[in-house]
């Protein structure tokens, strides 16, 4: 982009005054001073944390890690007491952190979708509310959204005291088995007894025939025009299988029921009101952005497209799954990799309704409780950049291999 | 200087360096206003009114020691903090003293470099409970859900309690009172357990606050007091000092009644000391003569603020307790004016 | 015609029927509702479940609305003399809300600021403004800066005094050696505001005249209010604006670093961009809050307002500039090699060709910065700052307002939906303006 200037010719020898107002050199020694101004820069605020540091007395080190946490963790996906190391309460809350982001993620895609189609619907009143939808969830902050809906799930649901006594005033939903309370949703956990393995390997099975049947049926496809029935055919394979043999085995997989006991419900898992309020609060922030991109998608794809495929007498479903689908995603799915990394990005926000992930563990109570205000913060970004960065890596990986290729 | 640091970065140059750190003291005279780190709003101890104007208990402290240095009580910057700002606001100097109801403890003394400079309320560790749900004891609480603040002691004694005895829980974090309060008052959580002054002062904002019970069970030791910087000694002696004078002033019968007539002179050499008609205690601090005279003008004596604040005749209603004068069986006891 | 037919045909109409209306099915409101909500089994499935949901909300918030009190001392009266919203708490509090603690018989200041930025943003956003208009536009942060935090304006005017010194320079320089004047009034600014101490030095003198605010009464000069007073929607509008208008020019550059040939800076300004990309804004607001008085000489204190709005400005920066550069990947090459084969140099080709066609690419793009900056300002209440989700904690600790949520939630809500609503609409607006190709 830089203009190349006639220089070369009548070579007079290298002059200082080269260096700004030859672009050869000028690049040169802008570089050069910007390198050096970076430097100086870094080099004088590494200097003034060092003496910081030096004058407040503390030294910068990781071992605050090893020393005993001493603070409980309500929700943990592996492991944990207050016993162990400030390092494993860090890994508690990046696994909290993982959970959230991949079930809103998941959610925020669903929602996403689904409003974004009926935003094209020829349907009046269902464009209008979804579009309402968008709107509202675009142009209020998410943290307002996590705290009022956080609200919501502390105000709204019965307490568990409720569901006690003989005429109680709340009762469990969906045959006694699910439990909403102001303190979170109780939901049955499966237990595994002896022979649940052969289960689970039935199933994990039926799902590798579900795809074979898939290849074999596209195969089939092509060679003769013959389209067979994939999907009733997958549905029957995932479900029928696995039921028969757990009814054969005498159910090893059963299901251990939330019961009122004491204070609380117990047994069951256990969906903490923190979790459920940031799981909705970012899949429907996220899903207003998702709809967005995708009705930004599939208004991409030209008119002309789906009347051609009409023209060729394909059926209007069939003109959305292989005509235009195939079309929008290439504009829809760069923008879903930052919705995926904002969402991410903004369960940090757990922290305003104690949500124990890794802002709320190591960003805040460990950082707390040990005083390393600098090693707590620097390390809570790089495993944040580290997050991000793998997370667009992947989706990078994925959109260039559905992107078109061009030779 | 710190407007002009405003606007020097917005012409990309933001950094005008201040005195060094070790002279707090002559910063707060130089700027004319005490920084004072508070809590974000507990009832009693220190909540903005409806005009924005700062009371309580630690905000009366934070007023005495402007008065000391200043002469007006009112030269006061309330920096509201969480449990979890708190200590960076004043390791970072954007504070000069927090009076926040913290606890005095080993690690924060001497692993986080404070100088804690006294105690104004002793205190422990209580559990709040709705009286309807039968609890008597603490020990009763296997399996109940608990709402604690984050990066407060209160949280590392209550996963202590419970582990000695055995029993389970489910912690609830939040990140203030009055978020707890919601939560506790929406039956979100079974227990609350702070302070019992902070308790006390929750309660108090209850509309029913007959129908809850604070347990007997106190499971810690609570010294809270305002702390400073470590290593400004000068700053530390004189924060530490109007607290005494407030102290001192109860047990030598100064109240806000008789303060001018006992500024004018006593018989009692001690009170004259204090007050600064006698010796040189002001100059010695690099105060005014009459600095424990402003600090005592402004609310009164200990017992005053007290009263006034989170007394027996306020919504909050704390007898005195431990904190009464060691002369009336309490802990508080003022080294001398010598 | 008609008389061949007279003879030959039993009955000839010789006048038109009259039109008769079109069937009641394809007429009116009937139409209308069957193409647009019944016009197949599940459209109709669809539009009865809308009609259901909009009843239920109607029929659960209606009467919260309807019964709701507008005057109450506090909570408990409010649920005697109705039972629906409360929403006396705003009544009651809305100065809070919208100014925070700032003292009360100043707040016509922060007001009449903010009637400022509207001739102020005007010659910026619509191009019908009178061009006059921009003196306002330049000079808006000063008096905006004197009317918000107080004090003498000799200050202010003493800052202004480098720019206008800079400008002066730059603009006699300009005409024979571009790169030299930008470089020489850029170190002219920098000199004047920190190393000679000009702006100090200027402030005196004009105090002089003016007299010190701080020793007795003095011209022109108000009550200063600290930045901890101030709160509420003022915080954030002026955390937002200011923010937004830093991180623009910063977010360009940005992006024409990353395009850039220079190696090493097109490396500085990847590894800037995507560290700030990377990591979640609270976690800035952090190091704002926490670390920055570190990384400074000892005893340098910074006033947090301007703190958070360096962490903003970064932020919302790094994310412009990936919007810039999508506009500057979308142009045609052909439109770079024009503009170098008319001879223009790098800066001119930028300004005169690259960037006006990137950035009308880009503007949707950067409005939602805008908007997202702008909704990103509340995350300072995590770092107890007041501004408008802050001020609710006090509230909630008051005895009188205890247990009350909706109301103050959603008031909040509003505020905000109010302003990105209207950014985006905006955009919009801008968007039809800028297009060019005529489809």
């Amino acid at each position: 982009m830089t203009a190349v200037t006639d220089h070369s010719q009548g070579d007079e020898g290298f002059r200082l005054s080269q260096l700004l107002y030859d672009t050869r050199y000028r690049s040169v020694t802008i570089q050069i001073i910007a390198l050096l101004a970076l430097i100086a820069g870094l080099g004088w605020l590494l200097n003034n944390a060092v003496s910081n540091l030096a004058a407040a007395g503390q030294d910068f080190n990781f071992g605050f890690l090893g020393s005993v946490a001493g603070y409980d963790i309500n929700q943990r996906l592996i492991e944990y007491d207050s016993q162990m190391t400030h390092g494993r309460a860090t890994l508690v809350g990046l696994l909290n952190t993982l959970l959230v982001a991949v079930l809103g993620c998941i959610t925020c895609t669903v929602i996403g979708v689904i409003m974004g189609v009926l935003r094209l619907s020829p349907n009046w009143i269902v464009r209008q509310l979804s579009a309402v939808y968008v709107e509202a969830f675009r142009n209020v902050p998410v943290l307002l959204w996590i705290v009022l809906i956080m609200g919501v799930m502390i105000k709204v649901p019965p307490q568990p005291r409720a569901f006690r006594g003989d005429n109680p005033d709340a009762t469990m939903s969906l045959w006694d088995s699910v439990a909403i309370t102001n303190r979170g949703i109780y939901i049955p956990r499966p237990t595994y007894e002896a022979g649940s393995a052969l289960v689970v390997g039935v199933f994990l099975a039926s799902i590798v025939a579900i795809f074979a049947f898939r290849w074999f049926a596209k195969k089939r496809q092509e060679e003769t025009g013959q389209i067979l029935p994939v999907f009733w055919v997958g549905l029957g394979l995932f479900f029928v299988p696995a039921i028969l043999t757990q009814l054969v085995m005498g159910s090893p997989i059963g299901l251990e029921y939330p019961e009122l006991a004491g204070f609380n419900f117990s047994g069951g898992i256990h969906l903490r009101n923190s979790l459920i309020a940031l799981w909705i609060a970012l899949s429907l922030y996220t899903g207003a952005f998702v709809a967005e991109n995708v009705r930004a998608g599939i208004l991409s794809v030209s008119k002309g497209q789906t009347e051609a495929a009409a023209s060729l007498g394909i059926r209007p479903n069939r003109i959305m799954n292989l005509v235009v689908l195939p079309q929008a995603l290439r504009v829809i799915i760069p923008p879903m990799i930052s919705n995926y990394l904002n969402l991410t990005k903004n369960s940090s926000l757990a922290l305003a309704i104690g949500y124990m992930d890794l802002t709320g563990t190591l960003g805040n109570i460990t950082r707390n409780q040990t005083g390393r205000e600098m090693e707590s913060v620097l390390l809570l970004m790089a495993i944040y950049l580290s997050l991000s960065l793998s997370i667009s890596a992947v989706g990078n990986w994925y959109n260039n291999s559905v992107k078109l290729k061009e030779r | 200087m710190k407007k002009s640091v405003f606007f020097g970065a917005l012409a990309a140059s933001a950094l005008v360096a201040g005195a060094a750190s070790a002279q707090t003291l002559a910063e707060v005279q130089d700027r004319g206003s005490l920084r004072c780190g508070v809590t974000t709003g507990l009832v009693g101890f220190a909540a903005p009114d409806a005009n924005g104007e700062w009371e309580g208990f630690d905000v009366a402290v934070c007023r005495a020691v402007a008065a000391a240095v200043l002469g007006d009580g009112s030269a006061v910057e309330f920096i509201p903090t969480t449990g979890s700002t708190r200590f960076t606001a004043l390791a970072s100097g954007e504070i000069d003293m927090l009076a926040r109801n913290t606890t005095w403890t080993f690690s924060r003394d001497v692993d986080l470099e404070f100088e804690f400079t006294g105690i104004n309320y002793y205190d422990g560790q209580g559990f709040m409970v709705r009286e309807d749900l039968g609890v008597t004891s603490a020990t009763e609480l296997d399996g109940a859900t608990v709402c604690i603040q984050t990066g407060t002691t209160t949280e590392l004694n209550l996963a202590d309690y419970f582990r000695a005895n055995g029993m389970s829980y489910e912690p609830v974090p939040i990140e203030t009172n009055a978020e707890a309060q919601q939560q506790y008052l929406a039956n979100a959580c079974d227990v609350y357990t702070t302070d019992a002054s902070g308790l006390a002062a929750t309660r108090a904002a209850f509309e029913d606050a007959a129908a809850h019970i604070v347990l007997p069970e106190i499971i810690s030791k609570e010294p809270l007091g305002p702390l400073v910087r470590h290593g400004d000694h000068a700053w530390g002696d004189v924060v530490r000092w109007s607290l005494n004078a407030l102290i001192a002033a109860e047990e030598l019968g100064i109240t806000s009644a008789n303060l001018e007539e006992m500024a004018a002179g006593t018989d009692n050499p001690e009170i004259n000391r204090l007050l600064g008609t006698e010796g040189s205690l002001g100059e010695m601090l690099g105060l005014s003569a009459d600095w424990a005279k402003n600090a005592i003008a402004v609310g009164g004596n200990y017992g005053e603020v007290f009263d006034a604040n989170i007394g027996p005749d306020t919504a909050i209603g704390l007898s005195r307790g431990l904190n009464a004068q060691w002369t009336d069986g309490g802990l508080l006891y003022s080294p001398p004016f010598r | 015609m008609s008389d061949t037919h007279a003879n030959t045909v039993a009955f000839v109409r010789e006048t038109q029927i009259p039109q008769s209306p079109p069937p009641a099915t394809e007429r009116g409101i009937v139409k209308w509702l069957r193409e647009n909500m019944f016009s197949s089994v599940l459209n109709s499935i669809l539009s009865l479940l809308s009609i259901f949901f909009i009843f239920m909300l109607i029929k659960d918030l209606g009467p919260w609305f309807w019964n709701s009190t507008w005057n109450a001392e506090n909570l408990a009266e409010c649920r005697e003399l109705n039972s629906g919203a409360c929403f006396a708490v705003i009544n009651e509090r809305w100065p809070q809300f919208f100014f925070g603690f700032y003292p009360a018989e100043e707040r016509w200041r922060p007001v009449l600021a903010f009637l400022l930025l509207f001739p102020a943003l005007a010659p910026v956003l619509f191009d019908k403004a009178p061009r006059a208009l921009l003196v306002v536009t330049l000079l808006f942060p000063f008096v905006a800066y004197w009317l918000i935090w107080g004090g003498s304006i000799a200050f202010p005017l003493a800052v202004l005094l480098g720019f206008v010194l800079a400008f002066v320079i730059w603009k006699a320089l300009a005409k024979t050696q571009p790169t030299i004047a930008l470089i020489v009034s850029v170190l002219v600014l920098v000199l004047y505001q920190l190393v000679v101490g000009g702006a100090g030095l200027v402030e005196n003198i004009l105090m002089g005249i003016l007299g010190n605010p701080e020793d007795g009464p003095a011209l022109l000069a108000f009550e200063e209010v600290e930045s901890r007073n101030i709160g509420g929607f003022l915080l954030t509008l002026i955390l937002g604006i200011t923010s937004i208008s830093l991180a623009l020019p910063i977010g360009i550059l940005l992006a024409l670093g990353r395009q850039s040939d220079l190696i090493i800076i097109k490396y500085i300004c990847v590894g800037f961009i995507e560290f700030i990309r990377g990591v979640p804004l609270i976690t800035l607001l952090f190091v704002a809050n926490v670390l920055l008085a570190y990384f400074l000489p000892p005893g340098t204190t910074f006033d947090l307002i301007l703190r958070v709005v360096i962490m903003v400005t970064a932020f919302a920066a790094a994310y412009l500039a990936e919007v810039v550069r999508g506009g500057l990947a979308a142009l045609p090459r052909g439109q770079y090699e024009a503009a170098d084969s008319l001879g223009l140099d790098y800066w001119q080709a930028m300004q005169l060709i690259i960037l006006p066609q990137a950035l009308k690419i880009s503007i949707p793009g950067i409005v939602n910065v805008f908007i997202g900056l702008f909704k990103d300002t509340v995350l300072v209440s995590i770092i107890s700052m007041y501004d408008p989700l802050g001020i609710v904690q006090p509230i909630l600790a008051d005895s009188d307002w205890n247990g009350i949520l909706w109301e103050l939630y959603g008031f909040v809500a509003l505020f905000f939906f109010i302003f990105c609503y209207a950014m985006s609409q905006y955009s919009r607006y801008l968007e039809q303006k800028l297009r060019t190709d005529h489809r």
